[in-house]
């Protein structure tokens, strides 16, 4: 019996959609995952050529049209190699084979007399005169794929597991390769004046004023409260869009507390949906119970590119170039929003900045293609500023999570409880969420819809919420906050790292309660192999001893965590000194993926979610304020520098014969608690509450 | 019409003299390299050389420029930072790469042997988000190397 096709393939069937076989010896393949700086493309280029027998530079890959690419849904939550890596796996097998067996009765031999060098067809050790470009036709590729091929072994693989280069590098180190570059006939650029909340509503809009202190030649679009400027100049359209605040005037604008952008005020929110996952409660009969509660702030995906997009409307049709992780579902919500036929919309990906989750990307593409409806004929590329992003881009929610652990005489956990508030962790319009710019339209508001990936899909604010290690009963209670003051969406990891910062924080405390080393505690009450693996791997690689004493301002800690629970494993030890402020030393991690089709992007996929979580972990917060948001620029929302990155050393578990595991959001979670751990090695005392800033050392500080 | 020199070419251009540099880069002259970032000086992904220093594209007016020599990352093609860049695969989304390959040439130009405090020194007014920082710090020392390997 097969095993299920993978969704990818189930939604895509045809394998046409897939691969086609170009005249000029290269092969043409088409996926639905996209380039968000992870890679990916490469690597699913492997994957194919691989399958295939062509060698790697015969590949051109496609990703994401909704005209000539599969649809794969959104590039998110680590997926791509293990969804749409083995769906081109089982896809360039199928082809490959069925391409083979038509060979093998031509030519009167068994398909297994025959082998495939960079495409050519061999029977033996003597060419056929075949090859995928003269042999294989439109017909082998018009089927459904039966998924009944089998890939090759990974004892075979010669493109597979070994280190390329990134295809999409080069351009983008000679000055192109990014939608923002991109030159169309007719193109107009175009900035928006921002609705100040979604309930803001415009009262007066001076354009005459405006006209007198930002001239230039601009069209003004007005649809409802949604007001974009739009002309050839870009330079006179950033002017009257920057003047354009001082020129307007709303009632209901956005403003809040400084409270309301604290964890903390999520914490007891009425109208929260809860939602119970793990052991049902049980009173624990342990005599000890610790409690603690950890919190992590909303915080900015902060790409280091302002969200672009362009749109044509031509003769009905809305054409769409945008760097959002999802052409499809976008397509689907443009369609939604504008009450235009899906038929009638193109949506192409182009490349943007790392995203790390739902930025302002879909947005942008929506302010371009009501722009381009109103002006049609011409390419309208909207740019936001960076203010913009900053202000108006979904946040990763806010969490708070309270941890209450029974305790047994010998120190182990009996009866592990968290209990979790957070807002939505994906907020994307298929998932209930709603468009910017839609709130500023004329009719009544969208509705937006609570919503919270479920268990099956790894969780939201559940995610990585229930430990790995033993522990008798373990059990998580989510509370879905659904009156957030900001809209939130996606971001790495969803709420793995507040999670697995609170876990393995906890996990640290109850080993200094027993007396234990962090590293021998966590064994202690770690069974699965893997797991216990890359812990005892990065412990031998970061030359782990005794911890020391604790307060010294030197401070060294470790985490582990599997992401998902499903995912791939990480485990990462951190050594820093703190006086007023953290200084990252060094920073280890070792990760077990299963098959890594690319060692050198998977390591870098790494490096770069260590560096993620550690600028998170020490200095993120979005700061809210009476005027809305607080942190408009990189002076108010700094991340980490040159300066100030540590030392990195990744090691990846050489375990070719296991199935990939996702491992773009590994070492995310498990970074934030070593460093966590390693703070409050280092000060003697511990910060539960993210970032761990300045401010709060010192507070820590004073309080020891 | 303003004149000034890039990438060893000689330009006129017609914007006026108040238009930010990086607009005239991109719109004018078709220059993608300097990118839009953040308009104030604060991430460094619109950095060109100016008369071989950088300098911040998109707050400086073009009229300031009039007589000078601009630099954009499209000079450096064949330069051996883009190779060692490429060597150490010291990207993941790019976009704040071709500023950053314009401080590391100012400093290898004045600097032939940095250490690896003088690339950090050099590189400090450039964010990079994805955390590629370590891969470009070697590569920026990579070249370094290839570059005294070439004079030797």
């Amino acid at each position: 019996m097969n095993a299920p096709l993978p969704l990818s393939v189930t939604n895509n069937r045809r394998l046409d959609r897939w691969v086609r076989f170009d005249p000029d010896r290269r092969v043409h393949l088409a996926v639905g995952k996209v380039e968000i700086g992870q890679g990916v493309l490469t690597a699913l280029s492997q994957i194919a050529a691989e399958e295939l027998d062509v060698g790697l530079d015969r590949i051109s890959i496609l990703a994401g049209d909704t005209e000539a690419a599969p649809d794969e849904g959104s590039t998110s939550s680590s997926q791509s190699i293990e969804m749409s890596g083995a769906s081109v796996r089982l896809i360039m097998a199928e082809v490959r084979a069925r391409v083979l067996d038509r060979l093998a009765r031509r030519l009167n031999c068994s398909p297994g007399d025959l082998r495939v060098e960079d495409g050519e067809f061999l029977r033996g050790d003597a060419r056929t005169g075949f090859d995928y470009w003269n042999f294989a036709n439109a017909e082998d590729l018009a089927h459904e794929a039966e998924g009944n091929a089998t890939p090759k072994p990974y004892s075979a693989y010669r493109v597979v597991g070994q280190s390329v280069p990134r295809v999409d590098l080069p351009a983008k180190l000679s000055g192109a390769g990014f939608i923002h570059d991109i030159v169309r006939p007719d193109m107009l650029h175009a900035r928006i004046l921002r609705q100040p909340g979604r309930l803001a509503r415009l009262t007066a809009l001076d354009e005459a004023g405006l006209r007198r202190a930002a001239g230039g030649d601009y069209r003004i679009v007005r649809i409802g409260d949604f007001v974009a400027f739009a002309g050839a100049d870009e330079t006179a359209v950033q002017r009257a869009a920057a003047a354009a605040p001082s020129h307007a005037a709303w009632e209901h604008a956005r403003g809040f507390t400084a409270a309301q952008g604290e964890a903390g005020w999520l914490v007891g929110r009425a109208g929260a949906i809860e939602r119970i996952v793990g052991d049902p409660p049980t009173p624990p009969d342990a005599p000890v119970v610790v409690e603690a509660t950890y919190s992590r702030p909303y915080v900015a995906h902060a790409a280091i590119a302002p969200s672009c997009a362009l749109a044509e409307y031509r003769d009905g049709h809305l054409s769409v170039w945008s760097h959002t992780q999802g052409v499809y579902p976008l397509r689907a919500a443009l369609a939604e929003v504008m009450g235009l036929d899906k038929a009638n919309i193109t949506v192409r990906h182009a490349h943007g900045a790392g995203c790390y989750g739902h930025n302002g990307a879909d947005d942008a593409a929506l302010d371009a293609a009501l722009i381009a409806r109103e002006i049609p004929g011409h390419c309208i590329r909207v740019q936001w500023m960076r203010e913009e992003e900053f202000a108006y881009e979904p946040f990763s929610t806010a969490q708070s999570v309270r941890l209450r652990v029974a305790v047994d005489t010998a120190g182990r956990p009996a009866d592990w409880m968290a209990e979790i508030w957070a807002g939505p962790h994906v907020g994307r319009t298929t998932f209930g969420g709603t468009m910017l710019a839609a709130d500023a339209l004329p009719g009544p508001k969208p509705q937006t819809r609570p919503f919270d990936p479920p268990e099956t899909a790894g969780g939201g604010g559940t995610r990585n919420a229930v430990p790995l290690y033993d522990i008798p009963a373990k059990r998580v209670l989510h509370h879905l906050v659904t009156d957030c003051p900001v809209r939130t969406s996606s971001l790495r990891g969803l709420g793995a790292l507040p999670n697995v910062f609170a876990m393995e924080c906890m996990i640290d405390e109850l080993a200094a309660r027993a007396g234990q080393d962090p590293v021998a505690y966590r064994l202690s009450i770690l069974s699965e192999p893997r797991a216990r693996r890359v812990i005892e791997r990065v412990a031998r690689l970061s030359g782990w001893t005794a911890l020391g004493p604790a307060g010294t301002g030197h401070g060294r800690g470790i985490a582990f965590s599997r992401y998902k629970n499903r995912a791939a494993y990480a485990a990462v030890v951190v050594e820093l000194d703190v006086d007023q402020e953290v200084r990252l030393r060094h920073v280890w991690c070792v990760a077990d993926a299963g098959l890594v089709i690319n060692p050198d992007g998977a390591r870098n996929q790494v490096e770069g979610g260590i560096l993620h979580a550690a600028s998170m972990t020490l200095k993120e917060q979005v700061v809210l304020g009476p005027d809305g948001i607080g942190t408009l620029g990189w002076d108010s929302y700094p991340i980490l520098r040159f300066s100030e990155v540590p030392d990195v050393t990744v090691e990846l578990i050489h375990a070719p014969e296991l199935p990939s595991l996702g491992m773009g959001e590994c070492s995310f979670g498990p970074t934030a608690a070593a460093i966590g751990n390693a703070v409050a090695h280092a000060l003697g005392t511990r910060i539960r509450d993210m970032p761990l800033s300045r401010d709060r050392i010192m507070t820590a500080l004073l309080r020891n | 019409m303003i004149a000034f020199e890039v990438n060893g070419q000689a330009v006129q251009v017609s914007a006026a003299a108040d238009v930010p540099l990086l607009d005239v880069l991109r719109n004018e002259l078709g220059l993608k390299g300097p990118r839009y970032g953040c308009g104030l000086e604060q991430c460094g992904t619109c950095m060109v050389l100016l008369d071989g220093e950088p300098a911040y594209a998109c707050s400086r007016e073009v009229g300031s420029v009039a007589g000078r020599r601009v630099s954009t990352v499209e000079s450096l093609r064949d330069h051996v930072l883009v190779r060692a860049f490429l060597e150490e695969q010291a990207g993941q989304c790019g976009y704040c790469l071709s500023g950053i390959l314009i401080s590391a040439k100012a400093l290898l130009d004045r600097n032939p042997t940095p250490s690896r405090a003088d690339i950090v020194a050099a590189l400090d007014k450039h964010l990079c988000r994805c955390g590629t920082h370590h891969r470009i710090l070697r590569a920026v020392a990579r070249a370094a190397e290839m570059l005294a390997g070439a004079a030797a």
